[in-house]
Protein backbone atom coordinates (compact mmCIF):
# COMPACT_ATOMS: atom_id res chain seq x y z
CA UNK A 1 0.00 0.00 0.00
CA UNK A 2 1.40 3.39 -0.88
CA UNK A 3 1.02 5.81 2.00
CA UNK A 4 1.66 9.50 1.47
CA UNK A 5 2.04 12.33 3.99
CA UNK A 6 -0.42 15.06 3.10
CA UNK A 7 -0.26 18.64 4.42
CA UNK A 8 -3.50 20.47 4.06
CA UNK A 9 -5.71 23.04 5.77
CA UNK A 10 -9.00 22.00 7.31
CA UNK A 11 -11.30 24.76 8.56
CA UNK A 12 -8.33 27.08 8.79
CA UNK A 13 -6.07 24.71 10.75
CA UNK A 14 -2.91 23.25 9.26
CA UNK A 15 -3.22 19.46 9.27
CA UNK A 16 -0.70 16.69 8.51
CA UNK A 17 -2.12 13.30 7.73
CA UNK A 18 -0.77 10.01 6.42
CA UNK A 19 -3.12 8.43 3.92
CA UNK A 20 -3.24 5.78 1.23
CA UNK A 21 -3.30 7.04 -2.35
CA UNK A 22 -6.62 5.36 -3.10
CA UNK A 23 -8.44 6.73 -0.04
CA UNK A 24 -11.06 9.38 -0.63
CA UNK A 25 -11.01 12.75 1.10
CA UNK A 26 -14.24 11.64 2.79
CA UNK A 27 -12.49 8.61 4.31
CA UNK A 28 -9.52 10.72 5.35
CA UNK A 29 -11.76 13.22 7.12
CA UNK A 30 -13.86 10.59 8.88
CA UNK A 31 -11.39 7.77 9.57
CA UNK A 32 -8.05 9.54 9.89
CA UNK A 33 -9.03 12.93 11.29
CA UNK A 34 -12.08 11.81 13.30
CA UNK A 35 -14.17 14.52 11.68
CA UNK A 36 -17.35 12.54 11.30
CA UNK A 37 -19.66 15.49 10.62
CA UNK A 38 -19.25 14.88 6.89
CA UNK A 39 -21.44 11.89 6.03
CA UNK A 40 -21.30 9.08 3.51
CA UNK A 41 -24.61 8.32 1.82
CA UNK A 42 -23.62 6.68 -1.44
CA UNK A 43 -19.90 7.07 -2.11
CA UNK A 44 -20.60 7.75 -5.79
CA UNK A 45 -21.44 11.45 -6.05
CA UNK A 46 -25.20 11.03 -6.09
CA UNK A 47 -26.39 12.11 -2.63
CA UNK A 48 -24.31 15.12 -1.53
CA UNK A 49 -24.10 13.99 2.12
CA UNK A 50 -20.31 14.28 1.84
CA UNK A 51 -20.32 17.90 0.56
CA UNK A 52 -17.30 19.99 1.54
CA UNK A 53 -15.60 23.09 0.15
CA UNK A 54 -12.27 22.55 -1.58
CA UNK A 55 -10.42 25.79 -2.35
CA UNK A 56 -13.74 27.59 -2.19
CA UNK A 57 -15.64 25.22 -4.48
CA UNK A 58 -18.46 22.93 -3.42
CA UNK A 59 -17.52 19.29 -4.12
CA UNK A 60 -18.42 15.77 -3.05
CA UNK A 61 -15.57 14.60 -0.82
CA UNK A 62 -16.30 10.99 -1.86
CA UNK A 63 -15.16 11.97 -5.38
CA UNK A 64 -11.87 13.56 -4.27
CA UNK A 65 -8.75 11.59 -3.37
CA UNK A 66 -7.31 12.41 0.03
CA UNK A 67 -3.93 13.07 -1.59
CA UNK A 68 -5.51 15.76 -3.76
CA UNK A 69 -5.97 17.89 -0.63
CA UNK A 70 -2.21 18.50 -0.46
CA UNK A 71 -1.64 22.27 -0.21
CA UNK A 72 -5.32 23.06 -0.55
CA UNK A 73 -8.02 24.37 1.78
CA UNK A 74 -10.83 22.15 2.93
CA UNK A 75 -13.88 23.46 4.78
CA UNK A 76 -16.29 21.06 6.45
CA UNK A 77 -19.45 21.25 8.52
CA UNK A 78 -17.28 21.31 11.67
CA UNK A 79 -16.13 24.80 10.70
CA UNK A 80 -19.60 26.23 10.27
CA UNK A 81 -20.61 27.21 13.80
CA UNK A 82 -18.38 29.61 15.72
CA UNK A 83 -17.95 27.77 19.00
CA UNK A 84 -21.42 27.56 20.51
CA UNK A 85 -22.82 30.11 18.10
CA UNK A 86 -24.65 28.43 15.25
CA UNK A 87 -24.44 29.69 11.68
CA UNK A 88 -27.75 31.34 10.65
CA UNK A 89 -28.47 28.41 8.33
CA UNK A 90 -28.04 25.93 11.18
CA UNK A 91 -30.37 28.01 13.37
CA UNK A 92 -33.02 28.19 10.63
CA UNK A 93 -32.80 24.45 9.94
CA UNK A 94 -33.71 23.91 13.60
CA UNK A 95 -36.51 26.47 13.56
CA UNK A 96 -38.05 25.09 10.37
CA UNK A 97 -37.59 21.45 11.45
CA UNK A 98 -35.65 20.98 8.22
CA UNK A 99 -34.12 17.72 9.46
CA UNK A 100 -35.27 14.40 10.78
CA UNK A 101 -32.66 11.65 10.85
CA UNK A 102 -30.00 14.26 10.08
CA UNK A 103 -27.75 12.22 7.79
CA UNK A 104 -28.24 14.61 4.89
CA UNK A 105 -28.09 17.76 7.01
CA UNK A 106 -24.35 18.55 7.07
CA UNK A 107 -24.27 18.23 3.28
CA UNK A 108 -27.30 20.47 2.83
CA UNK A 109 -25.83 23.07 5.18
CA UNK A 110 -22.44 23.17 3.46
CA UNK A 111 -24.11 23.32 0.03
CA UNK A 112 -26.62 25.99 1.07
CA UNK A 113 -23.86 28.12 2.58
CA UNK A 114 -21.97 27.92 -0.71
CA UNK A 115 -25.10 29.08 -2.56
CA UNK A 116 -25.66 32.08 -0.30
CA UNK A 117 -22.04 33.11 -0.77
CA UNK A 118 -22.56 33.50 -4.52
CA UNK A 119 -26.23 34.49 -4.50
CA UNK A 120 -27.72 36.27 -1.47
CA UNK A 121 -31.20 36.42 -3.02
CA UNK A 122 -31.91 33.07 -4.69
CA UNK A 123 -35.35 32.23 -6.04
CA UNK A 124 -37.01 29.02 -4.89
CA UNK A 125 -36.14 27.30 -8.15
CA UNK A 126 -32.52 28.45 -7.89
CA UNK A 127 -32.37 26.91 -4.41
CA UNK A 128 -33.91 23.67 -5.66
CA UNK A 129 -31.56 23.39 -8.65
CA UNK A 130 -28.48 24.25 -6.59
CA UNK A 131 -29.42 21.57 -4.04
CA UNK A 132 -30.49 18.97 -6.61
CA UNK A 133 -27.37 16.95 -5.80
CA UNK A 134 -28.32 16.69 -2.12
CA UNK A 135 -30.75 13.89 -1.39
CA UNK A 136 -32.98 13.61 1.68
CA UNK A 137 -35.06 10.53 2.43
CA UNK A 138 -36.98 12.09 5.34
CA UNK A 139 -38.12 15.70 5.01
CA UNK A 140 -39.60 15.92 1.54
CA UNK A 141 -37.26 18.90 0.88
CA UNK A 142 -39.85 21.61 1.41
CA UNK A 143 -38.75 22.58 4.90
CA UNK A 144 -35.13 22.63 3.78
CA UNK A 145 -35.95 24.98 0.91
CA UNK A 146 -38.00 27.25 3.26
CA UNK A 147 -35.14 27.33 5.76
CA UNK A 148 -32.64 28.36 3.10
CA UNK A 149 -34.91 31.07 1.67
CA UNK A 150 -35.66 32.38 5.16
CA UNK A 151 -31.96 32.49 6.06
CA UNK A 152 -31.19 34.40 2.87
CA UNK A 153 -33.90 36.93 3.72
CA UNK A 154 -32.56 37.44 7.27
CA UNK A 155 -28.96 37.68 6.12
CA UNK A 156 -29.87 40.32 3.53
CA UNK A 157 -31.53 42.52 6.12
CA UNK A 158 -28.79 41.99 8.70
CA UNK B 1 -1.54 3.05 -6.77
CA UNK B 2 1.12 5.68 -7.46
CA UNK B 3 -0.17 9.26 -7.49
CA UNK B 4 1.74 11.92 -9.45
CA UNK B 5 1.19 15.65 -9.92
CA UNK B 6 3.32 16.75 -12.89
CA UNK B 7 3.61 20.47 -13.61
CA UNK B 8 3.81 20.34 -17.39
CA UNK B 9 1.80 18.53 -20.04
CA UNK B 10 4.93 16.89 -21.46
CA UNK B 11 5.84 15.54 -18.03
CA UNK B 12 2.34 14.09 -17.72
CA UNK B 13 2.69 12.40 -21.11
CA UNK B 14 6.08 10.97 -20.13
CA UNK B 15 4.65 9.53 -16.94
CA UNK B 16 1.88 7.83 -18.92
CA UNK B 17 4.34 6.49 -21.48
CA UNK B 18 6.71 5.16 -18.84
CA UNK B 19 3.99 3.38 -16.83
CA UNK B 20 4.38 -0.40 -16.66
CA UNK B 21 0.74 -1.30 -16.07
CA UNK B 22 -2.50 0.60 -16.57
CA UNK B 23 -2.25 4.34 -15.96
CA UNK B 24 -5.05 6.89 -15.71
CA UNK B 25 -5.32 10.65 -15.99
CA UNK B 26 -7.20 12.26 -13.11
CA UNK B 27 -9.03 15.47 -14.00
CA UNK B 28 -12.19 16.06 -11.91
CA UNK B 29 -12.36 12.41 -10.91
CA UNK B 30 -16.17 12.33 -11.15
CA UNK B 31 -16.01 9.30 -13.43
CA UNK B 32 -12.71 7.83 -12.29
CA UNK B 33 -13.51 7.73 -8.57
CA UNK B 34 -16.93 6.21 -9.22
CA UNK B 35 -15.25 3.55 -11.36
CA UNK B 36 -12.67 2.85 -8.63
CA UNK B 37 -15.44 2.57 -6.08
CA UNK B 38 -17.45 0.17 -8.21
CA UNK B 39 -14.66 -2.34 -8.26
CA UNK B 40 -12.40 -1.34 -11.15
CA UNK B 41 -8.90 -2.64 -10.46
CA UNK B 42 -6.95 0.43 -9.27
CA UNK B 43 -4.54 1.56 -11.99
CA UNK B 44 -0.88 1.34 -11.01
CA UNK B 45 -0.48 5.05 -11.71
CA UNK B 46 -2.79 8.05 -11.46
CA UNK B 47 -1.61 11.29 -13.05
CA UNK B 48 -3.39 14.35 -11.65
CA UNK B 49 -3.34 17.15 -14.25
CA UNK B 50 -4.61 19.91 -11.95
CA UNK B 51 -1.08 21.11 -11.15
CA UNK B 52 -0.38 22.00 -14.78
CA UNK B 53 -1.07 25.75 -14.98
CA UNK B 54 -1.89 25.86 -18.71
CA UNK B 55 -4.53 23.16 -18.23
CA UNK B 56 -6.30 25.09 -15.47
CA UNK B 57 -7.28 28.15 -17.50
CA UNK B 58 -9.71 29.36 -20.14
CA UNK B 59 -7.87 31.60 -22.60
CA UNK B 60 -8.88 33.70 -25.57
CA UNK B 61 -6.99 32.65 -28.67
CA UNK B 62 -7.40 33.89 -32.26
CA UNK B 63 -10.89 35.09 -31.39
CA UNK B 64 -11.89 31.70 -29.99
CA UNK B 65 -11.49 30.06 -26.58
CA UNK B 66 -9.01 27.45 -25.39
CA UNK B 67 -10.38 25.52 -22.41
CA UNK B 68 -7.73 23.73 -20.37
CA UNK B 69 -8.40 20.04 -19.73
CA UNK B 70 -8.50 20.57 -15.94
CA UNK B 71 -11.06 23.41 -15.95
CA UNK B 72 -14.23 22.38 -14.08
CA UNK B 73 -17.56 22.99 -15.79
CA UNK B 74 -18.59 25.43 -13.02
CA UNK B 75 -15.77 27.72 -14.16
CA UNK B 76 -17.02 27.56 -17.76
CA UNK B 77 -20.42 28.73 -16.51
CA UNK B 78 -18.84 31.67 -14.68
CA UNK B 79 -16.86 32.85 -17.74
CA UNK B 80 -18.85 35.69 -19.31
CA UNK B 81 -17.16 35.75 -22.73
CA UNK B 82 -17.37 31.99 -23.23
CA UNK B 83 -21.07 31.87 -22.41
CA UNK B 84 -21.77 34.65 -24.88
CA UNK B 85 -19.92 33.05 -27.76
CA UNK B 86 -20.93 29.44 -27.10
CA UNK B 87 -24.09 29.35 -24.96
CA UNK B 88 -24.94 25.82 -26.12
CA UNK B 89 -21.60 24.34 -25.10
CA UNK B 90 -21.74 26.07 -21.71
CA UNK B 91 -25.33 24.92 -21.25
CA UNK B 92 -24.34 21.33 -21.99
CA UNK B 93 -21.40 21.46 -19.54
CA UNK B 94 -23.81 22.94 -16.99
CA UNK B 95 -26.02 19.86 -17.24
CA UNK B 96 -23.30 17.48 -16.03
CA UNK B 97 -24.45 16.22 -12.63
CA UNK B 98 -25.05 18.43 -9.59
CA UNK B 99 -23.47 21.67 -8.37
CA UNK B 100 -20.97 19.48 -6.50
CA UNK B 101 -20.12 17.43 -9.60
CA UNK B 102 -19.72 20.60 -11.66
CA UNK B 103 -17.20 21.91 -9.17
CA UNK B 104 -14.91 19.14 -10.45
CA UNK B 105 -16.12 17.68 -13.77
CA UNK B 106 -14.24 18.73 -16.91
CA UNK B 107 -15.43 18.61 -20.51
CA UNK B 108 -12.17 16.91 -21.51
CA UNK B 109 -12.94 14.20 -18.92
CA UNK B 110 -16.48 13.96 -20.26
CA UNK B 111 -14.97 13.44 -23.73
CA UNK B 112 -12.26 10.96 -22.71
CA UNK B 113 -14.57 8.89 -20.53
CA UNK B 114 -16.27 8.17 -23.87
CA UNK B 115 -19.79 7.54 -22.63
CA UNK B 116 -22.22 7.69 -25.57
CA UNK B 117 -24.51 9.82 -23.36
CA UNK B 118 -21.87 12.39 -22.31
CA UNK B 119 -23.65 15.75 -22.34
CA UNK B 120 -20.95 18.15 -23.42
CA UNK B 121 -19.78 16.07 -26.39
CA UNK B 122 -22.65 16.59 -28.90
CA UNK B 123 -22.48 20.33 -28.13
CA UNK B 124 -18.71 20.39 -28.70
CA UNK B 125 -19.03 18.34 -31.90
CA UNK B 126 -21.70 20.74 -33.19
CA UNK B 127 -19.40 23.63 -32.26
CA UNK B 128 -16.58 22.19 -34.37
CA UNK B 129 -14.38 21.99 -31.28
CA UNK B 130 -10.82 20.75 -31.69
CA UNK B 131 -8.98 18.76 -29.03
CA UNK B 132 -5.26 19.39 -28.58
CA UNK B 133 -3.53 16.13 -27.82
CA UNK B 134 -0.15 16.13 -26.17
CA UNK B 135 2.22 13.19 -26.34
CA UNK B 136 5.73 12.72 -24.97
CA UNK B 137 7.23 14.29 -28.10
CA UNK B 138 4.66 16.33 -29.96
CA UNK B 139 1.24 17.91 -29.99
CA UNK B 140 -1.52 17.38 -32.52
CA UNK B 141 -4.97 18.91 -33.02
CA UNK B 142 -7.93 16.71 -33.90
CA UNK B 143 -11.70 17.31 -34.11
CA UNK B 144 -13.44 16.17 -30.90
CA UNK B 145 -15.60 13.69 -32.84
CA UNK B 146 -12.42 11.70 -33.55
CA UNK B 147 -11.68 11.06 -29.85
CA UNK B 148 -14.32 8.56 -28.72
CA UNK B 149 -14.35 5.40 -30.83
CA UNK B 150 -17.00 3.50 -28.84
CA UNK B 151 -18.31 3.21 -25.28
CA UNK B 152 -15.34 3.72 -22.93
CA UNK B 153 -12.82 3.71 -25.81
CA UNK B 154 -10.77 6.53 -27.30
CA UNK B 155 -8.33 6.96 -30.16
CA UNK B 156 -5.63 8.27 -27.78
CA UNK B 157 -2.38 6.31 -27.96
CA UNK B 158 -0.29 5.26 -25.00
CA UNK B 159 1.42 8.32 -23.58
CA UNK B 160 -1.18 10.73 -24.98
CA UNK B 161 -3.65 12.96 -23.18
CA UNK B 162 -5.96 15.84 -24.05
CA UNK B 163 -4.35 19.14 -23.10
CA UNK B 164 -7.17 21.50 -24.06
CA UNK B 165 -10.30 21.94 -26.12
CA UNK B 166 -10.46 24.79 -28.62
CA UNK B 167 -13.74 26.46 -29.53
CA UNK B 168 -13.17 28.48 -32.71
CA UNK B 169 -13.98 32.13 -33.35
CA UNK B 170 -17.65 32.79 -34.07
CA UNK B 171 -18.61 34.49 -37.31
CA UNK B 172 -21.28 37.18 -36.79
CA UNK B 173 -24.90 35.93 -36.55
CA UNK B 174 -24.03 32.52 -35.10
CA UNK B 175 -25.76 30.58 -32.34
CA UNK B 176 -25.66 27.15 -30.74
CA UNK B 177 -27.88 25.09 -28.45
CA UNK B 178 -27.95 21.72 -26.71
CA UNK B 179 -30.98 19.81 -25.44
CA UNK B 180 -31.27 16.42 -23.79
CA UNK B 181 -34.12 14.21 -22.65
CA UNK B 182 -33.78 12.62 -19.22
CA UNK B 183 -36.39 10.64 -17.30
CA UNK B 184 -36.04 13.03 -14.31
CA UNK B 185 -35.67 16.83 -14.32
CA UNK B 186 -32.16 16.90 -12.81
CA UNK B 187 -29.27 14.55 -12.12
CA UNK B 188 -29.84 11.88 -14.74
CA UNK B 189 -28.21 10.46 -17.84
CA UNK B 190 -29.46 11.43 -21.30
CA UNK B 191 -31.76 9.02 -23.15
CA UNK B 192 -31.29 11.17 -26.25
CA UNK B 193 -29.69 14.54 -26.94
CA UNK B 194 -28.88 16.99 -29.71
CA UNK B 195 -26.43 19.83 -30.26
CA UNK B 196 -26.84 22.32 -33.09
CA UNK B 197 -24.67 25.22 -34.22
CA UNK B 198 -25.72 27.66 -36.98
CA UNK B 199 -24.52 30.75 -38.80
CA UNK B 200 -26.90 33.05 -40.71
CA UNK B 201 -26.38 35.65 -43.40
CA UNK B 202 -27.74 39.20 -43.12
CA UNK B 203 -31.13 38.09 -44.39
CA UNK B 204 -31.48 35.37 -41.78
CA UNK B 205 -30.70 32.54 -44.21
CA UNK B 206 -28.66 29.71 -42.70
CA UNK B 207 -25.26 29.54 -44.39
CA UNK B 208 -23.49 27.06 -42.12
CA UNK B 209 -24.72 24.37 -39.73
CA UNK B 210 -23.53 21.39 -37.70
CA UNK B 211 -25.88 18.93 -36.04
CA UNK B 212 -24.73 16.25 -33.57
CA UNK B 213 -26.81 13.59 -31.80
CA UNK B 214 -25.95 11.97 -28.45
CA UNK B 215 -27.04 8.78 -26.63
CA UNK B 216 -28.49 7.25 -29.78
CA UNK B 217 -25.45 5.27 -30.89
CA UNK B 218 -22.14 3.94 -29.57
CA UNK B 219 -20.68 7.43 -30.08
CA UNK B 220 -21.90 10.90 -30.96
CA UNK B 221 -23.28 11.10 -34.51
CA UNK B 222 -22.47 14.13 -36.69
CA UNK B 223 -25.37 14.33 -39.16
CA UNK B 224 -24.10 16.15 -42.25
CA UNK B 225 -27.34 15.55 -44.18
CA UNK B 226 -29.32 17.28 -41.44
CA UNK B 227 -27.03 20.29 -41.63
CA UNK B 228 -27.55 20.37 -45.42
CA UNK B 229 -31.32 20.41 -44.89
CA UNK B 230 -30.96 23.60 -42.84
CA UNK B 231 -28.47 25.42 -45.04
CA UNK B 232 -30.09 27.79 -47.53
CA UNK B 233 -33.31 28.03 -45.50
CA UNK B 234 -34.72 30.33 -42.84
CA UNK B 235 -35.66 27.16 -40.99
CA UNK B 236 -39.23 27.41 -42.35
CA UNK B 237 -39.22 23.64 -42.64
CA UNK B 238 -38.77 23.04 -38.92
CA UNK B 239 -40.95 25.85 -37.64
CA UNK B 240 -44.38 24.20 -38.03
CA UNK B 241 -46.19 23.09 -34.88
CA UNK B 242 -47.32 19.91 -36.61
CA UNK B 243 -43.73 18.76 -36.81
CA UNK B 244 -44.04 17.74 -33.14
CA UNK B 245 -46.78 15.20 -33.78
CA UNK B 246 -45.65 12.66 -36.24
CA UNK B 247 -47.48 12.95 -39.53
CA UNK B 248 -46.02 16.19 -40.78
CA UNK B 249 -42.44 15.68 -39.62
CA UNK B 250 -40.00 18.02 -41.27
CA UNK B 251 -37.33 16.61 -43.57
CA UNK B 252 -34.70 17.77 -41.13
CA UNK B 253 -36.33 15.99 -38.22
CA UNK B 254 -36.78 12.81 -40.29
CA UNK B 255 -33.13 12.89 -41.32
CA UNK B 256 -32.04 13.17 -37.67
CA UNK B 257 -34.33 10.37 -36.54
CA UNK B 258 -33.13 8.18 -39.40
CA UNK B 259 -29.50 8.75 -38.44
CA UNK B 260 -30.10 7.50 -34.87
CA UNK B 261 -28.90 4.00 -33.97
CA UNK B 262 -30.15 3.67 -30.39
CA UNK B 263 -30.36 0.62 -28.15
CA UNK B 264 -33.22 -0.39 -25.86
CA UNK B 265 -32.45 0.09 -22.19
CA UNK B 266 -34.01 1.21 -18.94
CA UNK B 267 -33.92 4.83 -20.02
CA UNK B 268 -35.89 4.35 -23.21
CA UNK B 269 -36.83 2.06 -26.08
CA UNK B 270 -35.34 2.31 -29.55
CA UNK B 271 -38.58 3.73 -30.96
CA UNK B 272 -38.86 6.35 -28.24
CA UNK B 273 -35.27 7.49 -28.58
CA UNK B 274 -35.48 7.63 -32.36
CA UNK B 275 -38.51 9.89 -32.19
CA UNK B 276 -37.29 12.05 -29.31
CA UNK B 277 -33.88 12.71 -30.83
CA UNK B 278 -35.59 14.19 -33.90
CA UNK B 279 -37.76 16.43 -31.73
CA UNK B 280 -34.75 17.58 -29.70
CA UNK B 281 -32.73 18.29 -32.84
CA UNK B 282 -35.62 20.36 -34.19
CA UNK B 283 -36.04 22.38 -30.99
CA UNK B 284 -32.29 22.87 -30.60
CA UNK B 285 -32.13 24.17 -34.18
CA UNK B 286 -34.85 26.72 -33.40
CA UNK B 287 -33.06 27.91 -30.25
CA UNK B 288 -29.75 28.17 -32.10
CA UNK B 289 -31.54 30.10 -34.87
CA UNK B 290 -32.97 32.62 -32.40
CA UNK B 291 -29.60 32.99 -30.69
CA UNK B 292 -28.04 33.72 -34.07
CA UNK B 293 -30.53 36.56 -34.43
CA UNK B 294 -32.98 34.79 -36.77
CA UNK B 295 -36.71 35.43 -36.44
C1 LIG C 1 -23.51 12.13 -9.60
C2 LIG C 1 -22.97 12.20 -11.00
C3 LIG C 1 -23.77 12.73 -12.00
C4 LIG C 1 -23.29 12.80 -13.30
N1 LIG C 1 -24.10 13.34 -14.27
C5 LIG C 1 -23.65 13.46 -15.55
C6 LIG C 1 -24.48 14.05 -16.55
O1 LIG C 1 -25.60 14.50 -16.28
N2 LIG C 1 -23.99 14.12 -17.81
C7 LIG C 1 -22.75 13.66 -18.13
O2 LIG C 1 -22.36 13.76 -19.29
N3 LIG C 1 -21.94 13.08 -17.21
C8 LIG C 1 -22.37 12.98 -15.92
N4 LIG C 1 -21.56 12.42 -14.97
C9 LIG C 1 -20.27 11.85 -15.37
C10 LIG C 1 -19.04 12.76 -15.17
O3 LIG C 1 -19.29 13.74 -14.18
C11 LIG C 1 -18.63 13.45 -16.46
O4 LIG C 1 -18.35 12.50 -17.45
C12 LIG C 1 -17.42 14.39 -16.28
O5 LIG C 1 -17.38 15.33 -17.33
C13 LIG C 1 -16.09 13.68 -16.19
O6 LIG C 1 -15.06 14.64 -16.06
P1 LIG C 1 -13.91 14.50 -14.94
O7 LIG C 1 -13.02 15.65 -15.15
O8 LIG C 1 -14.51 14.35 -13.60
O9 LIG C 1 -13.26 13.14 -15.42
P2 LIG C 1 -12.31 12.09 -14.66
O10 LIG C 1 -13.13 11.20 -13.81
O11 LIG C 1 -11.15 12.76 -14.06
O12 LIG C 1 -11.83 11.28 -15.95
C14 LIG C 1 -12.75 10.52 -16.75
C15 LIG C 1 -11.96 9.60 -17.68
O13 LIG C 1 -11.29 10.34 -18.70
C16 LIG C 1 -9.88 10.22 -18.56
N5 LIG C 1 -9.36 11.58 -18.74
C17 LIG C 1 -9.73 12.69 -18.02
N6 LIG C 1 -9.10 13.78 -18.48
C18 LIG C 1 -8.31 13.37 -19.49
C19 LIG C 1 -7.41 14.05 -20.38
N7 LIG C 1 -7.20 15.36 -20.30
N8 LIG C 1 -6.75 13.31 -21.32
C20 LIG C 1 -6.96 11.96 -21.42
N9 LIG C 1 -7.80 11.27 -20.61
C21 LIG C 1 -8.47 11.96 -19.67
C22 LIG C 1 -9.64 9.65 -17.18
O14 LIG C 1 -8.45 8.90 -17.12
C23 LIG C 1 -10.86 8.81 -16.96
O15 LIG C 1 -10.74 7.57 -17.60
C24 LIG C 1 -21.99 12.34 -13.63
C25 LIG C 1 -21.18 11.83 -12.60
C26 LIG C 1 -21.65 11.76 -11.29
C27 LIG C 1 -20.77 11.24 -10.23
S1 LIG D 1 -21.42 10.10 -0.24
FE1 LIG D 1 -20.58 11.50 -1.62
S2 LIG D 1 -22.26 12.04 -2.81
FE2 LIG D 1 -23.08 10.47 -1.58
S1 LIG E 1 -33.22 14.18 7.36
FE1 LIG E 1 -32.98 12.08 6.98
S2 LIG E 1 -32.10 12.06 5.02
FE2 LIG E 1 -32.58 14.12 5.28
Amino acid sequence: MSSVAVSTTVNGDAVEVLCDTDETLLDVLRDRLDMTGTKEGCGTGDCGACSVMLDGRLVCSCLVLGVEAEGREVETIEGMAEGEKLHPLQQKFLEHAALQCGVCTPGFLVAAKALLEVNDDPSESEVRYWLAGNLCRCTGYDKIVRAVLDTAKDMRSA
Amino acid sequence: MRYETPETAKAAAKLLLGAKGPAKILAGGTDLLVQLRSGMKPPGLVVDIKHIPAMCAIKKERGGFRIGAAVPSAEMGEHAGLGKAWPGVVEAAGLIGSTQVQGRATVAGNLCNASPAADSVPAMVAAGAVARIVGPRKRRDIPVEKIATGPGKTSLKKGELVESIFLPKRPPRSGDAYLRFIPRTEMDIAAASAGVSLTLDRKGVCIDARVALGAVGPRVILVKRAAKALIGTRLEDVMGVLAEFGDALSDYQNICAAAARPIDDKRGTKEFRTHVVGVLARRAALIAYQRAGGK
